[in-house]
């Protein structure tokens, strides 16, 4: 079975988070509890549920990772986005003006 | 399943009846539109209110002769994002005249009670009586409205006219709609 | 431009008022996100891929300075300093945070602006042609009857839980700039044999899965029946249009399936019974929504600027904007101009919020405090002295923002796409900054002429790519971005749906693959008047086909 994720975005900031090793949410994709099996991905889906119902995030899902030596990476183009936390524009193209840099 | 009707919470009198079972005597009951229509002449000759309850595609046009002989339609709505139920209820008031109680069931959301209420709906099933005071407080939540519907509400245009002969504005026409208001 | 009075004040104060409620019932857990998702929608809140984004509407494309400075001010407290025009006429914000979004729908309020109904199964913002009230080709002004709509569908009561989403526009010019038949509703102004001023109604157009081009419902309806003919094909609508399939649920499936001439009978049947009621406007309403409109104070001015043309003989640069960008008024002595949104390197329809505070001042200076959004994602001056477009354009260069570009290849038309749509299936913008990258020559972007390319990161098509002349879709597969291109679109008075060239092209390959498909059309046109939509139309899409997979450097199909 490939290696998974859960991830979701937060209630009052709407912010990308993963949920990480002690079942807590962070808004870095590396810290995030790689899942190995069915039994695992459905345990994670159960403590993302409880954050759900305490207003802590929206939309918790299920993301496909790729687990290599440098440690988890993201494999489809929307999940690579996401954990960037970025557009992939280039700040000095156009008027992506990126406060968040700061 | 409390009823809230008229800005208040009331006890439900009516019994829905499936179709396989027997009408309660001298209770008022509500049948399914397929059952009105096939034992509609039995169903005429009870002495107690009778009512029909409308699936979300079913057109209330299927009535239009019985309307006077009905206490109550009920209109469903299966989710809340089923609208089909406001045209329903703007058919019934607007386009046939009807006069008696309409109700809305299923999925009702304090936040559609609004709409349900300028369409024509008069009553509504509420699953939790705690929430009442959310639903009613709704209803006060606009005080302006762009468009004709259902209710008695007065639009923005009656309020702008109302102010060009009044220049001390429209609230005498807001009072007095809010009177008039659940009257078909 | 229309002004709320105290009605209207007052209702998007409640307006405001309800939905901090519904974000305080949200965050106290009362409402559930299925419960909370199509309120925060009717009010243009989603939530996408990195964070909330707020999408405000500008009714019709209308927008005064003092709301551009406004819009500028929430870019910079609220958001990261820049904002995005839509292909509707709106403007979104791409990182609010949900507890702040009730502030700034309050700041809105206080410049007459709200985010309603800017999204969700509702009746949405109604858009129109973005020159109404100065363009010369126009039979009257639409602005009035998009006004009368907007007000009449904010909030109704009916259909406010509609199957799917449901677009308007109106457009009083003989020719269309508002893309009329690719819309829900079209409404087109237009004079019947007796010479009366009336709509022509188109419904069932639209993007997305299934483009479709509107066929026409009725030929002329009389103004004052605007209202209750509208509601008519709502009413239609919200009850048999399709509910068990979100992808059939638009009204072009059911105005297809159950084909023009009966849809338009049961319209017209439900028509005859409210037809005479109390939506019919009368006359002095109209008049009243007509004040707001009247032309600003023009001066009487000579129909040639000796100025303009001095500067236009002296700087050539400037002669390549003034040709691109500005466009015929109806007024002597004036003219309309574009900003092109469209910089080279840059996402389509972006602005920062230095760049809107100076558009905001260049439209007090120079434009009556009035500016237009455009479904293209530019903004427009509509009101300038032809002696003042030199000292504007100055102004304009110096802030990199009189790229000459309008209705040229890289005026691209884009989704926000996969970098910040959580439907996306793909980036949008990188491909956009890619070609105004490669055609980032305006002689050659005036060699090729007027050629609309749209692109959109998926089906649901908010990029337009079905109307492009040439048309890139993002798709997605296993995860990865690639891109289909279609050929011969056109929102226009000649309105057609693009055709698919091929398999898709990778990332990489796509700058070259619309590169040979101009090199295409710059063979085999007749003469440097025919449009590259007349080209494709004459020759077909075979010599396209050939070049772009003939040659081995943009073969490598990367997807069936």
């Amino acid at each position: 079975m490939t290696v998974q994720v859960v991830t979701a975005n937060r209630l009052r900031d709407g912010v990308i988070v993963w949920l990480t090793a002690d079942l807590g949410w962070s808004e870095e994709f590396t810290e995030s509890r790689p899942l190995r099996d069915e039994a695992e991905a459905k345990a994670a889906l159960e403590a993302a549920g409880v954050a759900v119902k305490a207003r802590l995030v929206v939309g918790p899902y299920l993301a496909e990772v790729d687990e290599t030596p440098e440690g988890l990476k993201p494999n489809s183009a929307r999940e690579r986005i996401r954990a960037s936390r970025l557009p992939t524009i280039t700040p000095d193209q156009g008027s992506w003006t990126g406060r968040i840099e700061g | 399943m409390a009823i809230l009707k008229h800005g208040a919470l009331q006890p439900n009198d009516w019994l829905t009846v499936a179709d396989d079972a027997a009408l309660p005597e001298g209770k008022p009951a509500v049948v399914s539109l397929d059952r009105w229509l096939k034992e509609r002449d039995t169903l005429i000759g009870r002495n107690t209110p009778i009512g029909v309850k409308l699936k979300s595609d079913q057109s209330p046009v299927a009535l239009k002769e019985d309307l006077e002989r009905l206490a109550l339609i009920v209109l469903e709505f299966p989710k809340f994002t089923d609208g089909r139920g406001y045209s329903h209820a703007r058919t019934l008031r607007q386009r046939l005249g009807y006069k008696g109680e309409l109700r809305a069931s299923g999925q009702v959301l304090r936040d559609q009670y609004l709409f349900m209420d300028r369409c024509g709906i008069d009553s509504i099933e509420i699953a939790d009586e705690a929430k009442v005071d959310g639903y009613l407080e709704s209803l006060g939540e606009f005080s302006i409205w762009y468009q004709p519907a259902a209710d008695r509400r007065p639009t923005v245009r009656a309020l702008r006219a109302a102010k060009r002969t009044e220049p001390s504005g429209g609230s005498a026409v807001v009072r007095e709609s809010v009177a008039a208001s659940w009257a078909y | 431009m229309y002004r709320y009075d105290e009605f209207d004040a007052t209702f998007v104060a409640e307006r405001v008022k309800q939905f901090r409620g519904q974000v305080e019932r949200r965050l106290a857990g009362e409402l559930g996100e299925d419960e909370f998702r199509p309120l925060r929608l009717q009010n243009g809140l989603y939530l996408q891929l990195h964070a909330y984004m707020l999408r405000i509407a500008v009714p019709y494309g209308v927008l005064s300075s003092k709301q551009l400075r406004k819009l500028a001010f929430i870019a910079r407290r609220y958001d990261k300093g820049f904002g995005h025009f839509t292909t509707r006429q709106n403007i979104q914000f791409n990182w609010p945070e949900l507890v702040d979004v009730p502030d700034i729908l309050d700041h809105l309020a206080s410049v007459e602006m709200h985010a309603i109904q800017t999204s969700g199964n509702c009746i949405r913002n109604v858009t129109a042609d973005h020159f109404a009230g100065v363009a010369p080709d126009e039979i009257e002004d639409p602005r009035v009857w998009a006004e009368i709509i907007r007000q009449w569908s904010t909030l109704h009561p009916e259909f406010a839980f509609l199957p799917r989403k449901f677009k308007i526009a109106v457009t009083g010019a003989s020719h269309d700039r508002a893309a009329v038949k690719f819309h829900d509703i079209g409404l087109k102004m237009v004079k019947n044999e007796a010479g009366e001023i009336g709509f022509e109604v188109i419904v069932g157009g639209g993007m997305g899965r299934t483009p479709a081009i509107g066929p026409t419902i009725r030929g002329f309806l009389p103004k004052q029946h605007l209202l209750s003919y509208l509601e008519a094909v709502l009413r239609v609508y919200n009850l048999l249009g399709r509910r068990d399939n979100l992808y059939k649920a638009r009204i072009k499936i059911l105005v297809a399936a159950t084909g023009t001439q009966e849809f338009a009978r049961l319209v017209e049947e439900e028509w005859a019974r409210i037809k005479d009621g109390a939506l019919t406007l009368p006359a002095e309403e109209v008049a009243r929504i007509e004040r707001y409109f009247q032309p600003p104070a023009y001066e009487k001015l000579p129909a040639i600027s000796t100025e303009l043309e001095t500067a236009k003989r002296g700087d050539a640069t400037f002669a390549r904007w003034l040709k691109a960008n500005t466009h015929a008024h109806k007024v002597d002595g004036y003219s309309i101009v574009t900003i092109s949104l469209k910089p080279e390197g840059g996402a389509p329809g972006d602005a920062s919020a230095d760049q809107m505070d100076l558009i905001a001042d260049l439209a007090d200076e120079y434009s009556f405090k009035e500016l237009r959004v455009t479904h293209h994602q530019n903004l427009v001056l509509p009101n300038v002295r032809k002696q003042d477009l030199y000292a504007l354009w100055q102004r304009l260069a110096a802030v990199r923002l009189a790229n000459p570009n309008v209705g040229f290849l890289t005026d691209i038309i884009a989704c926000p796409g996969l970098d910040y749509c959580n439907l996306a299936n793909a980036r949008s913008i990188p491909i956009a900054q890619r070609l105004s990258r490669r055609f980032n020559d305006f002689q050659r972007l005036e060699e090729i002429g007027e050629l609309r390319l749209n692109i959109s990161g998926c089906i649901n098509a908010c990029g337009h790519h079905h109307a492009g002349n040439i048309g890139i879709l993002g798709v997605d597969k296993q995860g990865e971005e690639f891109y289909q291109i279609t050929l011969g679109g056109s929102s226009k008075d000649d309105s057609s749906i693009g055709k698919i060239i091929g398999p898709a092209f990778a990332i990489d390959q796509v700058a070259d693959a619309v590169e040979n498909i101009v090199n295409v059309y710059l063979e085999k046109r007749t003469g440097q008047d025919e449009r590259f939509l007349e080209t494709f139309r004459r020759v077909g899409i075979d010599p396209f086909k050939e070049k772009v997979y003939g040659n081995s450097q943009a073969r490598r199909p990367a997807a069936e």
